[in-house]
């Protein structure tokens, strides 16, 4: 029987040869992520509630990532849960304070090939980007997996996004996504897996790569898988996975059968693709950057697990290379994760965002999720490397956010209005 | 159940249900604002029993399920929508919230009186005198949400096995 990744990845979790879609199945849990948001301030009441432990603490991670820094006695209050709960359970794998979830995760190797894991957020999906399925869960259904280490999946179709040739100069994961959320809609995903493939998506750096199966949640789906190949290898095992450890995945059995059938097969090519921007309320307000007409910007903001890794900080350099932002633009950074801040810092990329005037805010969740200080004032128009622009987000209710790339936000910044990146990578040299 | 239709349009995402800055509260508190991004008076105006109804895609965003949890503090009986976020679907279900989608949402009018029975799977709009066909919920799922959700379905459970060793 031919398989996709996807049913392939759920087959072995229930313990299977072969599942086939819409087939209701419960899956062991290999890995489960929290968060302090809606991990243990959540779970930890429920848990005493049933007078349940942890199933497996090795296979639990936790993750501070949204309420610091904490600066006020509600946000200490809640990451102080975490932190006292992570003792108690024996969960040894705790990350506080050195990044978001969904890029600490696979930066300390702990998403492989071959895995099934669930995690308290709802960019999830994210963990795909390794050949793993991930999906998110909330805080109840992550009870019901820490007390029995199972969860039920309704197996999913596979929605193929194929994307030929190679993307442009100043193009990047968030451009692709953007306009597949803008041609499909949030809900084109139809909660199944949605794989990436094709010569583009092979070309990718894992980071990058991280940012489409990320973002397969605002596409509606529910795992955003890319099957590992050498890239996804070395990766790991520059994250500190040995030889060893590698040598047990099987790389070559988790890809797609290509005679497997799939719910759709949609071909692009990547080297037509133009920067994409999307307007306020909806990612699915996508458009060419340069279709937006002339919108100034109060704000430039690249941060988030979807906008701020290093390889968007990167991409920001590129273009803030000996500019500045705009005068009255506030052009803010906040790093995905400490380790890609010091690596930032180290080859001068950093340094390069700080010339060009921007403000380091702390490594955290932040202004994406409306949490901390840094929320958008009444009226305010903002570009963001974000993944969500609902109204109110990421601040008062009339304030407009517009996403797109971090090269798109970073180009804006120097422009004070929103423009099209590739006019200022035109002067520079090759990447 | 019976209750009176509140309804709402497509894409109502997680920051309408749950907005950001009150996340840091318990659900009492984040239920005052619950929607009020849309409709200032929801939240005090809506009774128990009450009805949410959406159009397509109803929950998309985040896995927060605060956003479920504070409309069934509210004391909203039961969510009807065209389609539903998946994230958001399981969330309401394991908060014993049923959540239907039916084709049809978009037939109920604000403050219309409606009769939702999950287990049939059918919606009747003692308003108009319709009956609204839902999408079923397999079993399991609807045998949960009669339990009150996956924390007293969960309790039941253990306790049983405790009772059998």
């Amino acid at each position: 029987m031919a398989l996709t990744l996807a049913q392939k990845l759920v087959a072995r979790a229930a313990g299977r040869d072969a599942v086939a879609p819409g087939e209701i199945v419960t899956c062991r849990v290999d890995l489960a992520m929290m968060h302090d948001s809606g991990g243990p301030r959540r779970v930890k009441p429920m848990l005493e509630q049933l007078g349940a432990k942890v199933w497996d603490p090795a296979k639990v991670v936790v993750v501070t990532d949204h309420y610091l820094p904490a600066t006020d006695a509600d946000s200490r209050r809640i990451v102080e849960i975490a932190r006292d709960w992570v003792k108690a359970a024996g969960v040894e794998r705790f990350y506080d304070g050195e990044g978001i979830c969904h890029v600490v995760l696979p930066e300390r190797g702990h998403l492989r090939p071959g895995m099934f894991a669930v995690g308290g957020d709802s960019h999830s999906p994210t963990g795909g980007a390794f050949g793993a399925y991930m999906f998110g869960i909330g805080a109840t259904e992550m009870l019901g997996v820490l007390v029995t280490g199972e969860i039920w999946l309704k197996v999913p179709h596979t929605i193929v996004i194929e994307l030929e040739g190679a993307l442009g100069d100043g193009l990047s994961a968030k451009d692709v996504m953007l306009f597949l959320i803008g041609r499909f809609g949030m809900d084109g995903g139809e909660y199944q897996a949605v794989e990436f493939r094709g010569a583009a998506v092979r070309g990718m750096p894992m980071q990058e790569r991280m940012t489409l199966a990320n973002m397969t949640a605002e596409l509606g789906g529910q795992a955003g898988l890319v099957a590992p190949d050498a890239t996804t290898r070395d990766y790991l095992g520059a994250a500190g996975v040995g030889e060893a450890e590698l040598d047990v995945v099987q790389f070559e059995r988790w890809q797609s059968d290509p005679e497997a059938p799939v719910l759709a097969h949609h071909r692009f090519d990547a080297g037509a693709l133009a920067p994409q921007v999307a307007a306020p309320d909806s990612p699915a307000n996508a458009a060419a950057a340069a279709d937006h007409g002339d919108v100034r910007i109060d704000i430039a903001y690249i941060g988030a697990c979807t906008g701020a890794k290093l390889a968007d900080l990167r991409m920001a350099a590129r273009v803030l290379e000996g500019r500045r932002a705009a005068s009255g633009v506030r052009l803010m950074v906040a790093p995905a994760s400490l380790r890609d801040q010091e690596l930032a810092r180290r080859e001068g990329t950093l340094g390069v965002l700080l010339d060009a005037g921007a403000e380091l805010l702390p490594i955290a969740c932040g202004a994406c999720a409306g949490y901390g200080a840094n929320r958008l004032a009444e009226n305010t128009v903002a570009i963001s490397t974000t993944a969500r622009n609902f109204k109110g987000r990421m601040g008062a209710p009339s304030s407009r956010v517009y996403l797109a790339s971090p090269y798109t936000v970073a180009a804006s910044a120097a422009a004070g209005r929103i423009c099209d990146p590739r006019e200022f990578l035109a002067s520079r040299g090759p990447r | 159940m019976t209750g009176r239709a509140w309804v709402f349009g497509d894409d109502i995402d997680t920051d309408a249900l749950a907005p950001g800055r009150y996340m840091k509260y318990a659900v009492d508190e984040i239920a005052k604002h619950c929607l009020e991004a849309i409709d200032p008076a929801f939240a005090a105006a809506v009774r128990p029993g009450d009805v949410v109804v959406g159009g397509r895609n109803f929950g998309l965003g985040s896995s927060r399920e605060q956003a479920a949890a504070a409309l069934r503090h509210l004391g909203v009986a039961a969510l009807v929508a065209e389609s539903f976020a998946g994230l958001f679907h399981r969330n309401a279900l394991n908060l014993g919230l049923p959540a239907l989608a039916c084709a049809d949402a978009k037939r109920i009018r604000p403050g219309d009186e409606l009769r939702v029975d999950p287990q049939a799977g059918r919606i009747e709009n003692r308003t108009t005198g319709e009956t609204l066909a839902c999408e079923p919920v397999p079993g399991f799922l609807l045998e949960m949400v009669r339990d009150g959700g996956l924390l007293p379905h969960l309790e039941k459970k253990l306790a049983r096995r405790k009772g059998t060793t």
